[in-house]
């Protein structure tokens, strides 16, 4: 089911309202992000970033609020929404004793991906986990882990990508692997949410900064007019630090 | 297809899991052969009481091995999330249900083809037969479909070894009652007509269980 009036914004939410007992973790939330267009969020723990990516994949109910994705109204029509959207958190979300080729075709047979093989075989070789397609997940590093489950998020090619920390504890090369998997998500027009905790990656990776604090919104940025040493006073003022 | 295929898909997936460690078809056997064993050593059973203790024996054993089970295929739904993976395929919470049911089903019906044999042959009670077969079928997917829903709230807890079978074992109590009594009048001989009574009586719990199980399940599954 598509919202009218949603226009072409990928993600269009407008005041999310999500606690969990008495803590409010998303209050009265407002985001909009463009086709094409790659957000960074930052904040500090505690902020609602990953409740925010959990709400927008459909694995988290709101309490209030409106929210579509590509045109989805998540209430009404989440299997649509999550067709259109790839997820990478902070686990793997792989079956441990399943290989990674495995994995990848459940979840080719889940999205009913018709060309299956192929796509796993390019998705596999992308991201440089070809030679490890019929390792069990459990025996991958885990960096090796999150190019897998990077791959799977890719492998239906979605419009939205929600990422949550992709960088963290990765080595060079594979961070190499996730910077040029965005270019290419960017290049075909899709678009990216990612929380990070590293700025200088946000302004490389990212066209648009957001910070969160308190479960909203408090900064709204395009990257070119972000320097570097106000935006760290920013996040170090936030997060508490000295 | 239709939500056929993913569904299919979920439950090909858990089969070859359990293919790559045994967790759960070696825990529901051995368990079982425990309990029989154990009954066997236990009570003195005669021609008389044979037809009345016996199948209870027999679904006592397989309801509590299955709670063993029903709690391993969900807890490595939990492992790194995986469940999370799960959740995030274009499929309604219901099919995810289904699927997971139908994969359990299986392996409590695997698990029958070895309990059954064993416990004719310990305790001398002629149940291999074919009304057997419907008794076992439909006993299972009532296990199966509740087992799969409690399973699936138990294992977010943290005492999720003690909450499956609290939550479970009295709701999945006339399911159990309908095989029990299903099974005496099959070990007597009993007409077809006296055995499909009590086929019907478990034939409307499942039907219960099922449309409880795809109802509820998206409110178990999200936070």
């Amino acid at each position: 089911m598509t919202v009218p009036g949603s226009g072409q914004a990928v993600v269009s939410a407008a005041g999310l309202q999500k606690s969990f007992g008495r803590v409010h973790v998303l209050n009265d939330l407002d985001l909009e992000i463009q086709p094409g267009e790659s957000v960074g969020m930052l904040g500090p723990n505690g902020a609602g970033k990953t409740t925010l990516l959990r709400v927008l994949a459909t694995l988290s109910k709101l309490d209030s609020g409106s929210v579509a994705v590509n045109g989805h109204d998540l209430i009404r029509a989440p299997e649509e929404a999550r067709r259109t959207t790839g997820v990478v958190m902070h686990a793997p979300m792989l079956y441990q004793d399943l290989t990674a080729r495995e994995n990848l075709e459940f979840h080719a047979g889940m999205y009913r991906i018709a060309d299956g093989a192929r796509r796993i075989r390019d998705a596999a070789g992308v991201l440089g986990v070809a030679d490890r397609l019929d390792d069990r997940v459990r025996n991958l590093s885990h960096g090796l882990q999150k190019r897998v489950a990077l791959a799977r998020a890719l492998l239906h090619r979605p419009r939205l990508l929600l990422l949550d920390e992709p960088d963290a504890g990765l080595d060079q090369s594979s961070l190499a692997v996730l910077v040029s998997v965005l270019a290419a998500q960017r290049a075909d027009g899709g678009s990216t949410l990612l929380v990070t905790h590293n700025l200088e990656r946000s302004i490389e990776m990212c066209d648009r900064i957001l910070m969160l604090a308190g479960g909203r919104v408090v900064a709204d940025a395009r990257t070119v007019d972000v320097d570097l040493p106000g935006l760290r006073a920013s996040y170090t003022r936030l997060t508490g630090g000295a | 297809m239709g939500a056929l295929g993913p569904l299919l898909t979920i439950a090909r997936k858990d089969f070859l899991l359990e293919l790559r460690n045994r967790d759960i078809l070696v825990s529901l056997v051995v368990f079982a052969m425990l309990v029989l064993i154990i009954f066997n050593f236990a009570i003195e059973l005669t021609a008389v009481n044979l037809d009345a203790l016996g199948p209870g024996i027999l679904w006592v054993a397989i309801a509590f091995a299955g709670v063993i089970g029903l709690n391993r295929t969900f807890v490595l739904e939990k492992d790194h999330d995986a469940l999370d993976g799960l959740m995030l395929a274009p499929v309604s919470r219901d099919t995810i249900f289904l699927g997971k049911a139908l994969g359990s089903m299986g392996f409590i019906l695997l698990s029958e083809l070895v309990i059954f044999p064993v416990f004719a042959a310990l305790f001398g009670v002629d149940i291999l037969r074919l009304e057997t077969l419907a008794v076992a079928l439909l006993a299972s997917l009532g296990l199966a479909a509740a087992g799969t829903v409690f399973g699936a709230m138990a294992v977010s807890t943290r005492s999720r070894e003690i909450m499956l079978p609290v939550l479970f074992l009295p709701v999945i109590s006339p399911v159990l009652i309908g095989a029990v009594e299903a099974t005496a009048r099959v070990a007597s001989g009993a007409s077809w007509s006296a055995v499909s009574q009590w086929l019907q009586i478990i034939a409307v719990f499942d039907l219960v269980f099922v449309v409880a199980g795809v109802l509820l399940f998206q409110y178990v599954l999200e936070d």
